[in-house]
């Protein structure tokens, strides 16, 4: 009897990109609504946005099952946080929250590819960006997903900062308004969804600032 | 009687069927500084008297929030009640996590009730020292529970626990009939005037006692002192008139100042471990 392997795999990949972009005193963080798994879409309608904190906004694709899991581990460890110290938790707190949570699980992952954007103690963006067990970076600028590989170097373009072993040596990048952030945003999935079968339908962006949360929607092709 | 042979452990009955270690338990209760709840049908209000053992020191906590939609206050051995707290928010995280809904009050004190009673059957353990009042809302409508050493819980429309708190019931007995219409407002207020009951004679101020509510619409939280101050203001100065009167003007002149002055002779009532 010739061997046999496994053909049953806990995980699935429901597609989808997240992006997010930290400016000098707002973040901007973004993804696609659509659900999809293999060829086919499950719904054109589906949020990976979830706000973690009063200044801690997670954007996750990849399984989502798996996706949701982590969203109610991590609320819940909010909820005993705040009864604990009686105060919200801070974005680069949630940050490494986030990150021993997932190593938690090294040896049966979370398939859950993150961007946690927000404010940090001095009221300036900040954006971490995750691997699927817990490796984390904090950095200007992140985008995870299936159409990571076509945002991220267009990001790269626009917003990296110029080398300061440069000569001449040349500025470091203009600031970013809020508004210039949200149009940049909005550029990469129209660019993405064009390219990125799983990437389109939707795009939901949230502004997080010091006045609070702002929802946006913009529609992106749906094929 | 024979009270003292047989109330070494929890797990020794007395003759007359008592267990003499739970009741010793109740006494502890008893003991601590008052506590008190109201509801009416939309809200819950918990109050309770905080005396601190001297100026130095911080004042101990009695509520606690355990959820959006659950508070506690607690009488007795305060050390156990953070720990029955802790359990408390514990179970309500966990049952959100897995049915993704609050869980109803009223589940809640059956499993503390359930939790305290362990401790009454067990020989290496010892009853929890502590009254808990449990506010709360759920699909149901509002609920005020009182969970107490022995294991046993019962619904109130309104209770008071802790020291001088039989002068609160008197005073809650006569206006109990009012409380299920009651406004927030009144409520509140008839919380105040029970709390001001168990003080006997020494001035309400904002800085001896705690106030929490929960709602309809409206998370559980405790009241900030300010907020506090102007309603004892609000009916102090009008005097020993019934609370329902809703048209009293705020007057912020006259009472401003809270009395920190008499908190020495009134300690009496409170045991050392209650602090």
């Amino acid at each position: 009897m010739p061997i046999q392997q496994a053909n049953w795999s806990p995980y699935d990949n429901n597609g989808g990109t997240c992006v997010a972009i930290a400016g000098s005193d707002y973040c901007v963080i973004a993804a696609d609504t659509r659900m999809s798994t293999g060829y086919s879409i499950l719904t054109r309608d589906y949020s990976k946005i979830i706000q973690l904190a009063e200044k801690s906004v997670m954007a996750s694709s990849g399984f989502q099952a798996d996706v949701r899991a982590l969203q109610k581990v991590l609320e819940a460890r909010h909820l005993t946080y705040q009864h604990q110290h009686n105060k919200q938790m801070s974005c680069p707190a949630m940050a490494q929250l986030l990150s021993n949570t997932l190593y938690y699980k090294r040896f049966f992952p979370y398939y859950s590819f993150n961007v946690l954007g927000g404010l940090d103690n001095e009221g300036k963006g900040c954006v971490f960006t995750y691997d699927a067990v817990g490796s984390y970076e904090r950095v200007g600028y992140s985008s995870q997903g299936s159409g990571s590989t076509l945002i991220m170097p267009f990001l790269d373009n626009q917003l990296k900062s110029p080398s300061p072993l440069l000569l001449p040596a040349k500025d470091a990048v203009t600031p970013l308004s809020e508004s210039e952030a949200v149009d940049l945003v909005k550029t990469c999935f129209a660019s993405a969804t064009e390219r990125d079968i799983y990437t389109g339908d939707k795009l939901e962006i949230l502004v997080l600032n010091a006045t609070g949360v702002h929802r946006e929607y913009m529609e992106l092709r749906k094929d | 009687m024979f009270r003292n042979q047989y109330d070494t452990d929890v797990t020794t009955w007395s003759p007359a069927g008592r267990l003499f270690q739970v009741e010793y338990a109740m006494e502890a209760v008893k003991q601590g500084s008052a506590a008190i709840g109201l509801r009416s049908k939309t809200h819950v209000v918990l109050a309770s008297v905080n005396k601190a053992n001297s100026e130095l020191s911080s004042h101990q906590k009695k509520i606690f929030k355990v959820d959006d939609h659950i508070g506690v206050a607690i009488a007795g051995l305060t050390a156990d009640g953070r720990v029955l707290s802790r359990y408390m928010r514990s179970e309500c995280i966990n049952y959100s996590y897995s049915y993704e809904s609050q869980l109803p009050v009223g589940r809640l004190v059956v499993q503390l009730a359930d939790k305290a009673q362990v401790c009454t059957q067990r020989s290496w353990k010892r009853p929890y020292g502590v009254g808990l009042l449990v506010g709360g809302l759920d699909e149901s409508g509002a609920h005020l529970y009182y969970n107490c050493p022995s294991g046993n819980y019962f619904e109130y429309q309104a209770f008071a626990i802790g020291s001088r708190s039989q002068a609160a019931k008197t005073y809650m007995e006569r206006k109990f009939e009012t409380f299920t219409e009651a406004s927030r407002e009144n409520l509140i207020k008839d919380a105040l005037f029970a709390l001001r009951e168990t003080l006997q004679g020494e001035k309400l101020t904002s800085s001896i006692c705690t106030v929490a509510v929960v709602g309809i619409g409206e998370a559980f939280h405790i009241l900030d002192k300010e907020t506090v101050q102007a309603l004892i203001n609000e009916f102090e100065i009008a005097g020993e008139e019934a609370p329902a009167d809703e048209t009293a003007p705020q007057d912020q002149d006259g009472d401003a100042q809270p009395a920190a002055a008499d908190q020495g002779p009134a300690d009496q009532g409170v045991a050392p471990m209650d602090m």
